[in-house]
This record gives C-alpha cells, structure tokens and sequence, in this order.
C-alpha cells in the first residue's frame, strides 16, 4: 500500500479515540457525550481491523463485527434511558443527573 | 491511489470527529458530523480489505444509528445546546487539547520505528462469503449470544422509553 504503513492506521484511530475521551470529559449535553463514545467505539474496531490487517488473520474482522452489535444495543439502550431522563426532568445536562457520583 | 485514499479518508474522519466534539451549537451539527466520520471510517476499513465490515458500518452506524441519533435529538426538541451555562469551560478545553496531541504525539514518537510491512493476504480475505463462513461455522455460538443481545435490546428500549412506568 504505497508508502501507508499499519502504524498509520494505529495513529488515525489513537487520534479518534483522543478526541471521543475528550468530549466525553469536555461536553455537558448527554446526547453529544453519547456520540462521543460511539466515536471511540468506533476508534477501537478501526485498531482491531488495523492489526487484522497487519498479521494477515481475519479474525479480528469477527471480532469487529461483534463490537458493531454490541454498538447497536447500546444505542438503542442508550438512547432509551435518555429519552426517560428528559421526560422525567426536563433536562439534557449531565451535570444535573450526578445522584451516582460521590 | 490508495495513499491518497488513506489521506482523504483519514483526515475526514479526524476532521469531522472534531466536529462532532467541537460543534457547540447543536446536537444536530454533531450528529451530521458522527455521519461523515462514520463513513470516512468505512473507507478505511475498506482499505484494510475488511469489504464486509466496511458493508456494516455503512448501514448500521452511518445507516441506523445516526438516524436514531437525530431522530432522538428532533423529538426532544431541543433548542440551543440544551444544557444550562457554558457547554465548556476554558480551562477544561486547554486540559483537554493538552492531553489530546500530547498523547497522540507521544504515540507517534513511540511507534515511529515500527515499520512493519503489510502481508500477503489471500483474495477471498474480509469478503461477505469469508466473514459468513467464519461466523457460521467457528463463531456460529457468539451469533447466537447476539442475537439474544438484540432481543434483550429491543424489550430493554421498549420498556425504558414507555411513557409510564407500572
């Protein structure tokens, strides 16, 4: 692949992954905090695909794909408890539902 | 071709995952953005002749889940950034951008010498027919255990958005 080597793709999806930490810890919108942990999810099956790739087995393919489930679920999930959370106190900061935090 | 390919993909999906963190007007920009970078990220996958898993991303995160995602942000009806103050506070953003390329150039300091070439790998590799193989004769229990996953998912959504819990 020309000049591209496996470490490329490491960087590209280190970087994601900063950027998804970085908004989960930076933003107060909860629906935005939940994008930002589909990135790093997302950050995390490009690593897997990447070192796939490198030692030439398809398994982490496989395994990718079963991240990509376990992504849906937690969407829909997700979403779910955040659709009951402004129902039930009309607001979308997460500063404001910290009753688990100590 | 596929050097530039790697260019292109990879710094739209940098790109516009800033976008999604750095978009502070509207959960809507951030959702539009969380598109881009899934699909840029598809192309990569793609040029990691992963074919099937690129497939997947494109309809399921790009395809459902952003759908779902927007879908949710229209039907709270949220107006302006939807929480109350500052979304971010100064000091947190120098933190955070600090901690962000300080890290990043660490890594790319660390893993700099690591040159590795890329395999052979045979033609059949990351196709639909492979995948498909794999995961219905080795991995044919973890499709199982998903599909139960699903399910689970489905009552679980069903039951937490209800308008009233009895």
């Amino acid at each position: 692949m020309g000049d591209i080597s496996p470490f490329h793709f490491q960087v590209v999806a280190a970087l994601i992954f900063m950027i998804g930490v970085l908004g989960v810890l930076t933003r107060r919108n909860m629906i935005v905090v939940f994008m930002c942990i589909e990135l790093m999810l997302n950050a995390a099956n490009l690593s897997l695909l990447g070192f796939s790739r490198e030692i030439g087995n398809d398994q982490g393919q496989i395994l990718a794909f079963m991240v990509m489930v376990v992504a849906a679920v937690e969407v829909a999930v997700g979403l779910a408890i955040i659709i009951s959370l402004v129902r039930n106190r009309d607001t979308m900061d997460i500063e404001d539902v910290s009753q688990l935090k100590w | 071709m596929r050097t530039a390919l790697f260019w292109v993909f990879s710094i739209s999906a940098v790109a516009s995952a800033l976008g999604v963190v750095g978009n502070l007007r509207s959960p809507i920009n951030s959702a539009l953005s969380l598109v881009v970078s899934m699909l840029a990220l598809a192309g990569l996958y793609v040029l990691l002749e992963a074919q099937f898993v690129g497939l997947i991303q494109v309809m399921v995160y790009a395809g459902a889940i952003v759908v779902l995602f927007l879908f949710v942000i229209m039907l709270l009806n949220l107006r302006g950034s939807g929480t109350r103050g500052a979304e971010l506070q100064p000091i947190m953003k120098a933190i955070g951008s600090l901690v962000v390329f300080g890290s990043t150039l660490w890594l790319v300091r660390t893993l700099a010498a690591d040159r590795a070439p890329w395999p052979d790998v045979d033609a059949g590799f990351g196709t639909t027919r492979a995948m498909g193989e794999a995961l219905y004769t080795d991995y044919v229990l973890s499709v199982q255990v998903a599909g139960v996953l699903l399910l689970a998912g489905i009552v679980a959504a069903v039951v937490l958005a209800k308008k009233k819990v009895d």
